[in-house]
């Protein structure tokens, strides 16, 4: 083992870069290299998540007709091209697992908490470079763990991706035993990559920051990063702990979640959701402060008001931990309580609002540069608004009661995660790509991208939410079972076809990405004419980022500085340095 | 120099808050820690009060004095294992390998004792699911009748078995992972790489063992003297 | 179609929908003005030759603003929920003398036990019809539930109710249907590979037909039991 020896003895070289292949693209401890490895790995799981929504928006638009292709499938699954409904409630469990925590979740954290956090605080890499390397190839075991789950008797495990006890503990229940297990194992796997992870990001943030580097001088995405990394390091272990009590009682008998012998099913909702609530905020603020970063560069001015939106990211991370009962109204949980949970839940409106009024206020007056990662920035803002909006609705204990459970929620909450994280995901992509691989993205096809995604996108979701008000409950195998929601047949179907449409439409991007990679054009130090320290080293930055550790003079935004030649001042130049000669009499 | 690039920062960086990389680190994991044994402790309490009739009176299936014992012996090892800092701060190298074997040893003693605990408890009939059927334990229960100078056992002790092995058993996979740490960082120290000036590795698995240690002490009180 | 509710047949549905609406119009503006807002700047602030941007960090005013109007909006809508909520699940929320019945769910179905000719439930004359749930209208109904196996959602969308229940633990479910009329009961919270299928209905009756209803299945039942019922005792 020739590669681990290799590893044990690895000492962090600033220039001379003599590393082998294994070292530098596989077992490699560079914070850049190990980002896009999470990268790679997550737009596998979004394109196989995808899949499965394909599969599940097939059944809902087309119920009881044969899936292309899906002779293919064994007869565990579909008969004769048919879904069966067991295989029907995997595919809605795995979609919802495998897009929160191994594609949204490490793209957000895993690629970007990687790649960006060191680059633009000034570091050379994180603070523990070989742990931060265990826990991308935890993640890719607890990934292949997850993944064996569909090949197992019994299939793979049924119980939503909220894996509600006691169905997720008993299979006799469910029919489900193996995957379920598997589904647990994965999880808890994966929360040691996560945690591992998060440890390394606060401690860099908390003690590699460049000189100058004060902590009102961080970038936004900088800010959502370290806060969200927060939320993993503390929200992850109760997963884990929950995970574990449900393995046990799936495997050596204990009794947490059975009531039979006194356990308590609803403790299984409020350790899932203890974790789950904060687990939303981790989804959407990074992107929140990707969006940040992208709208100041693209609309030439600094973030408009740079510190409330710090303190709202701060706010919603500490509200993220008192609200999760508002997934709980209707669970039988104590009414009472969930008073005092409407009441949380609603303050939260107020950062989120805060921050779209500042994102508007960003652009307001600007002069805003329409390149696609400001387009899917700009789109984030329109569609997490809408996401933001609709969560009144649920906040909302008397009108939760109906739409509960319903597709107003699924609505809701991809409208969230889709048009917020993805979005923002998307523009955060663009923008970095040059500094991941020293070339530009093609901005036609990237335009096609946006504006077919979007028209695409909102024909899927924004319909859910009509059919929720209908109450059409989620999870249904075959809606037409119901006479009430008989007439919502061509609404189905409608969405069915543009999510296909929508399916289709992310190969481009996806091409668009690969092609980019050989073809695209080189991208110098600063393509986006950027304020951020990883802007001042070369793209792709070498192994140790920067040629002489930078000191920071400015705020993070200095764009259009009155007096000055250029219209952005990056964080490590002097503001006199770079002050025009008409301007140096001023 | 294999520590230094192990838990120290890469050349050229002072940390900003003037603690070097690695304790840093350890404090910030241990938060993460403290909310896994929150999940497990919230959990216990939880069911606790939602079936007090299930738990045994203290002292009735759980040996206390033994246990007693076995937390003694854990007190001690933090103690060792302040000795064991206090000497390499002192440059004081046989010292520190001393007290990191003495560490270690009594570290693997307390697992051995909790798997003989374990063992022990599975042969009289307390399982992670509830009484062994036909064990010394559930036929007292089924007869009513008072065990080991105590009221009668419980008739139902589900609750009380699972929370028992999950929270112990956590306890001591944590101070196994704690041992084998350790016994990594007392392989280092007979190797000579610690020294005056740098000596990292024994504070931060230090500052992990007392932590480990801490969490025994709550769990000692409250599952089996309360 | 379109945002609007479905008609619905409890006392609930006027407040829930009320409600309802009041969020819609209060997020539709701010949707509105947001969105426009996003258009309106996207082409009034896009780049052009000579254009420069002005160079705001931020407007303590504005910011002190929207976040105050904000927060009082969400305060009004919170403070509107409390009563509605508090009426149809609130700890005392079952009206005194409410007609009782057991509902119990377990995987495909909900079985409903009635009270029996004695009008007393859980007394030896109850019967059970399986997916059948009858009440008169304008009479205030209670359910008393629980779940056998895993955890079921009782939803009836007419009503605007929904109740989880839970293995282990009592529900009271309580309505007051204003129309006679079949209606669909759905299970909400996925409880298995058939979840999709475990629908039942519930039907209002006028009160005549109710009382014939029940006086025809107690029969029927009672019948039916007899001779099991003098084994067993």
């Amino acid at each position: 083992m020739a590669t681990t020896a290799a590893v044990v003895d690895h000492a962090t070289h600033a220039h001379a870069d003599d590393r082998s292949f294994i070292r530098k693209y596989i077992f490699s401890t560079d914070h850049k290299i190990i980002g896009i490895q999470f990268g790679l790995m997550s737009l596998v799981f979004l394109a196989l998540g995808g899949t499965l929504a394909m599969m599940i928006r097939w059944q809902l638009g087309f119920p009881g007709k044969p899936m292309p292709l899906g002779s293919l499938l064994p007869e565990t699954m579909a008969a004769g091209g048919i879904m069966l409904p067991e295989f029907y409630v995997a595919l809605v469990t795995m979609h919802g697992t495998i897009m929160v925590f191994f594609a949204i979740m490490p793209l957000l954290m895993g690629l970007f908490g990687n790649f960006l956090i060191p680059l633009k605080i000034g570091a050379p890499d994180m603070a523990f470079p070989r742990i931060n390397m265990a826990s991308f190839w935890i993640a890719v075991s607890a990934g292949v763990l997850m993944m064996a789950g569909f090949f197992v008797e019994g299939g793979h495990a049924g119980a939503g991706w909220t894996g509600y006890a006691p169905l997720s503990a008993r299979p006799d229940l469910s029919g489900v035993s193996l995957g379920q297990e598997l589904w647990c194992l994965s999880l808890i796997i994966l929360g040691l990559a996560s945690i591992l992870g998060a440890t390394n990001y606060i401690t860099t943030v908390i003690n590699m920051r460049a000189p100058g580097m004060t902590w009102f001088r961080l970038p936004l995405s900088i800010w959502a990063l370290f806060i969200a990394s927060i939320l993993v390091l503390l929200a992850i272990p109760i997963l884990s702990g929950a995970a574990i009590m449900l393995l046990f009682d799936q495997t050596i008998g204990t009794n947490f979640f059975n009531p039979a012998t006194g356990g308590q099913p609803l403790l299984w909702q409020h350790l899932f959701w203890y974790f789950g609530h904060p687990e939303v905020y981790i989804l959407i603020l990074p992107a929140m402060g990707f969006v940040s970063d992208v709208l100041a560069c693209g609309s030439r001015k600094p973030v408009f008001g740079y510190h409330s939106m710090i303190y709202a990211i701060i706010s919603i991370g500490f509200l993220g931990w008192i609200v999760w009962g508002h997934h709980m109204f209707q669970s039988g949980m104590n009414p009472t309580l969930g008073m005092t949970f409407t009441i949380s839940t609603l303050l939260i409106a107020v950062p989120s609002a805060i921050k779209v009024f500042n994102w508007m206020g960003t652009m307001w007056r600007g002069s805003i540069h329409f390149t696609t990662p400001v387009l899917h920035a700009v789109g984030f803002v329109a569609m997490f608004t809408i996401g933001g909006l609709s969560g009144v609705f649920m906040s909302s204990t008397p009108v939760d009661i109906y739409i509960h459970d319903t597709y107003f929620i699924v609505a809701h909450l991809h409208y969230v995660l889709f048009g917020g994280s993805l979005f923002g995901l998307f523009a955060a992509i663009t923008f970095w790509y040059p500094k991941m691989f020293g070339r530009m993205m093609n901005e036609f096809w990237g335009k096609v991208h946006f504006w077919l995604t979007m028209v695409f996108y909102n024909a899927v979701f924004w319909p859910m939410h009509d059919i929720g008000v209908h109450g059409h409950m989620r999870r249904i195998y075959d809606p037409s079972q119901y006479d009430f929601l008989k007439p919502l047949a061509p609404v189905n179907t409608f969405i069915s076809i543009s999510a296909f449409l929508l399916f289709a439409t992310q190969g481009i991007f996806a091409l668009n990405f690969i092609i980019s990679w050989f073809k695209g054009e080189k991208a110098g130090r600063n393509p986006w004419k950027d304020t951020g320290l990883e802007w001042s080293t070369p793209s792709p930055a070498p192994h140790g980022n920067f040629e002489k550790t930078p000191t920071v003079y400015n705020a993070p935004y200095e764009f259009s500085v009155p007096g000055m030649a250029e219209d952005y001042l990056p964080q490590d130049q002097k503001a006199d340095q770079s002050r025009a000669p008409a301007g140096a009499g001023h | 120099m294999a520590n230094a690039t192990m838990m120290g920062p890469p050349a050229e960086t002072q940390p900003a808050t003037g603690v070097y990389n690695g304790k840093v680190g350890m404090w910030i994991f241990l938060g993460s820690e403290v909310m896994f044994f929150t999940a497990l402790i919230g959990s216990y309490i939880i069911l606790r009060f939602a079936h007090p009739e299930q738990w045994a009176t203290p002292g009735q299936a759980l040996n206390i004095p033994v246990t007693a014992v076995n937390t003694f012996l854990l007190i001690c090892s933090s103690v060792t294992m302040v000795k064991a800092f206090a000497a390499i701060q002192d440059g004081d190298q046989k010292g520190l390998r001393m007290w990191l074997v003495a560490t270690v040893l009594i570290g693997a003693t307390f697992v051995s004792v909790q798997v003989y605990e374990y063992v022990h408890l599975a042969h009289l009939g307390l399982l992670p699911s509830g009484y062994r059927e036909g064990s010394d334990l559930a036929n007292a229960a089924a007869s009513g009748v008072a065990w080991k100078a105590g009221p009668a056992l419980p008739a139902a002790v589900g609750l009380y078995g699972t929370t028992f092995y999950t929270m112990t058993g956590f306890h001591g996979f944590h101070v196994t992972m704690g041992v084998l740490c350790m016994a990594f960082v007392t392989w280092k120290a007979f190797n000579g790489k610690y020294t005056v000036a740098d000596h990292r590795g024994v504070e931060v698995i230090g500052l992990y063992w007392h932590f480990v240690d801490l969490v025994w002490i709550i769990l000692f009180t409250i599952v089996y003297l309360m | 179609m379109g945002w609007i509710i479905p008609h619905g047949v409890s006392t609930f549905t006027p407040e829930i929908d009320r409600l309802y609406y009041i969020i819609l119009v209060i997020t539709g503006i701010a949707f509105v003005l947001v969105e426009i807002g996003l258009i309106y700047f996207s082409f009034k602030y896009r780049a052009q030759p000579g254009r420069k941007a002005h160079y705001i960090h931020g407007n303590v005013t504005a910011e002190v603003i929207w976040t105050a109007v904000t927060a009082v909006t969400v305060v009004i809508i919170g403070i509107m929920s409390v009563p509605v909520w508090n009426k149809v699940k609130g700890r005392n929320s079952v009206p005194a003398g409410a007609l009782a019945y057991n509902v119990t769910a377990k995987q495909f179905e909900w079985n409903v036990g009635y009270p029996g000719p004695d009008g007393q439930l859980n007394t030896a004359d109850d019967f059970k019809v399986r997916n059948q749930l009858h009440v008169p209208v304008n009479r205030d109904v209670v359910l008393e539930a629980t779940a056998e196996d895993v955890i079921h959602s009782f939803f009836v969308p007419a009503f605007r109710l929904k109740q989880d229940v839970v293995p282990g633990m009592r529900m009271r479910i309580w309505f007051r249907a204003t129309e006679p009329g079949p209606y669909e009961i759905a299970c909400a919270e996925l409880c298995g590979l058939g979840h999709y299928k475990m629908r039942a209905f519930v039907t209002v009756h006028t009160q005549e037909e109710y009382d014939q209803w029940l006086a025809e299945r107690a029969a029927q039942a009672q019948s039916e039991a007899q001779p099991s019922a003098v084994a067993s005792r």
